[in-house]
């Protein structure tokens, strides 16, 4: 079986005595997993999806997404990944429409009429399809973003933060159709987030990072009973502040 | 799909991006023929009062003055039609979703090609027209040499637009006034409106490695000689060749360089 993404000692400092940004990552995903990428502010998650994507090259180590090497074949997974962040715009002044269009022609998807009409319907986009990106509110720009992270039907989708400023409503919203998704086609998802309601709801696999290292990881409930806390957020306090219960603060 | 399909439609969608935007802004498509037509009503007039020949313009058809201008437009256009291009990209933060799609390096500068043609011609050809009527300055009498020289430049301009992407890759967006500036740095150098022989001897060789200036020279040597200097069209490819291949390196480079350093992430700042 191919797993969605292999990820080994992977490693990466940007300045040589500089502390890294990552410092030996490495987990296996299986296709079909959702696996949430957590830390505090500077912990690593942006860096390390960038080099899950190609777009940073890694100091050392080694990335296999779908079974393509991405330091020597990386547009082939490429191909059949697809990402998402609301740190990063699609052209304002195209509809969007067009703008699903040229991402469909950049991921030579087929029969991208219908593509964009199945995802309109699916994404409930059809009221706004032809107004200029630019002029939407954040609850459809999240959705057209995502309906642009669908639009090749991706095998492996990496989303950082895909509800941040959202309400709770669209929040959830954008959450069951990313799970149908995953349940209809068997993609594999990786989530960085700072919602952790929203990765003990999706992920069945956690990890923590913290100063680019991994401090922890397991599934969320066994995160929580190893910690001996209640939920996500109270881990995610203890790893960021150092603390544990009966430990000082 | 094949992979010559799939490359041309990734091309495809890129200049497709491009083509919405200026469906969708007509002050932009506006901006791309002002500069070139009021440059030729300028000198138009310029040339019309140095020769002196107010009352009888059809004279002025001779001067070389406008050639050069409407030329040498070809040369700026192309250039920030590529470099521009780039930077829309930057500008509406969309460079991240390009990286990460299937497109190539070599895709993504094709696809700024096409647009550079595609600008160049439409920013100077109603200037070339309207030289026509208002000056009666033919510029298609020159016939193919025409579509060679045009080429030429348009090529020349691709390869200082690579070095422009290189330089704003390296140092990022603060580098973009360069997109509207490099290539204005260059005209005394280009012999666009004197022989490369008014230089001091000693510059004459800068002037003589730019695909430029042989163009000038040939464009001269047509409109006054009303000869095909084929020697300098073949110099100006043979140069062209060169600094297309030597700048595509550089691209390259820094594109390589700027995925390691991570400037990618933060090209816009």
């Amino acid at each position: 079986m191919t797993h969605a993404l292999v990820v080994e000692a992977l490693f990466k400092t940007y300045e040589p005595g500089r502390p890294p940004a990552v410092d030996g990552l490495s987990f296996t995903m299986p296709a079909g997993a959702t696996y949430g990428l957590l830390g505090g502010n500077g912990a690593g998650k942006t860096t390390t999806i960038a080099m899950l994507l190609g777009l940073l090259v890694p100091t050392s180590g080694r990335v296999t997404a779908l079974g393509h090497d991405m330091a020597t074949d990386r547009f082939a997974a490429l191909a059949r990944m697809n990402f998402s962040s609301p740190y990063i715009s699609l052209p304002h002044k195209l509809s969007v429409r067009e703008n699903l269009r040229v991402y469909g022609h950049l991921y030579n998807v087929a029969d991208l009429k219908r593509r964009i009409a199945t995802l309109a319907e699916d994404l409930q986009l059809t009221e706004f399809i032809d107004r200029p990106a630019g002029e939407l509110s954040a609850g459809q720009k999240t959705r057209v973003a995502l309906a642009k992270a669908l639009i090749n039907t991706p095998e492996l989708l990496l989303l950082d933060e895909p509800t941040a400023s959202l309400d709770p409503d669209t929040g959830d919203w954008v959450r069951t159709r990313l799970e149908r998704y995953r349940d209809a086609t068997g993609c594999a998802i990786l989530l960085a987030s700072h919602n952790m309601a929203e990765v003990e709801r999706m992920c069945g696999h956690v990890i923590m990072l913290k100063g680019g290292r991994v401090v922890d990881e397991g599934s969320p409930d066994a995160l929580i009973a190893r910690f001996g806390r209640n939920d996500l957020e109270q881990v995610f306090l203890d790893i960021a502040r150092g603390t544990r219960v009966g430990e000082a603060a | 799909m094949t992979p010559d399909l799939g490359a041309a439609r990734r091309i495809w969608g890129l200049v497709y991006r491009h083509l919405a935007l200026y469906r969708s802004s007509p002050p932009r498509l506006i901006e791309l023929m002002y500069w070139p037509i009021l440059q030729m009503v300028v000198w138009g007039f310029v040339t019309a009062y140095l020769a002196g020949v107010q009352n009888n313009v059809t004279s002025v058809a001779a001067g070389v003055l406008l050639g050069g201008v409407l030329l040498w437009e070809a040369a700026l256009r192309s250039q920030m039609g590529f470099s521009i291009s780039f930077l829309e990209e930057i500008w509406s933060r969309n460079l991240g979703h390009i990286f990460v799609s299937p497109l190539r390096p070599g895709e993504l500068v094709a696809g700024l090609m096409v647009m550079s043609v595609l600008r160049t011609v439409i920013g100077v050809l109603p200037a070339m027209l309207l030289a026509w009527f208002l000056y009666a300055f033919n510029i298609f009498a020159l016939g193919p040499l025409l579509v060679a020289q045009f080429a030429a430049l348009i090529i020349m301009g691709w390869a200082v637009a690579l070095g422009v992407t290189s330089l704003i890759l390296r140092y990022g967006a603060g580098a973009e006034a360069l997109a509207w500036s490099v290539l204005f740095g260059i005209t005394p150098f280009a012999a666009v409106f004197y022989p490369v022989s008014v230089l001091p001897v000693w510059l004459q060789p800068v002037a003589l490695a730019l695909p430029a200036a042989h163009v000038f020279e040939g464009m001269r040597a047509a409109l006054i000689e009303h000869r095909v200097d084929w020697g300098h069209l073949a110099a100006a490819y043979a140069l062209n060749a060169v600094w297309i291949a030597g700048m595509g390196w550089v691209f390259l480079r820094q594109f390589q360089s700027a995925r390691v350093r991570g400037a990618l992430l933060n090209i816009g700042e």
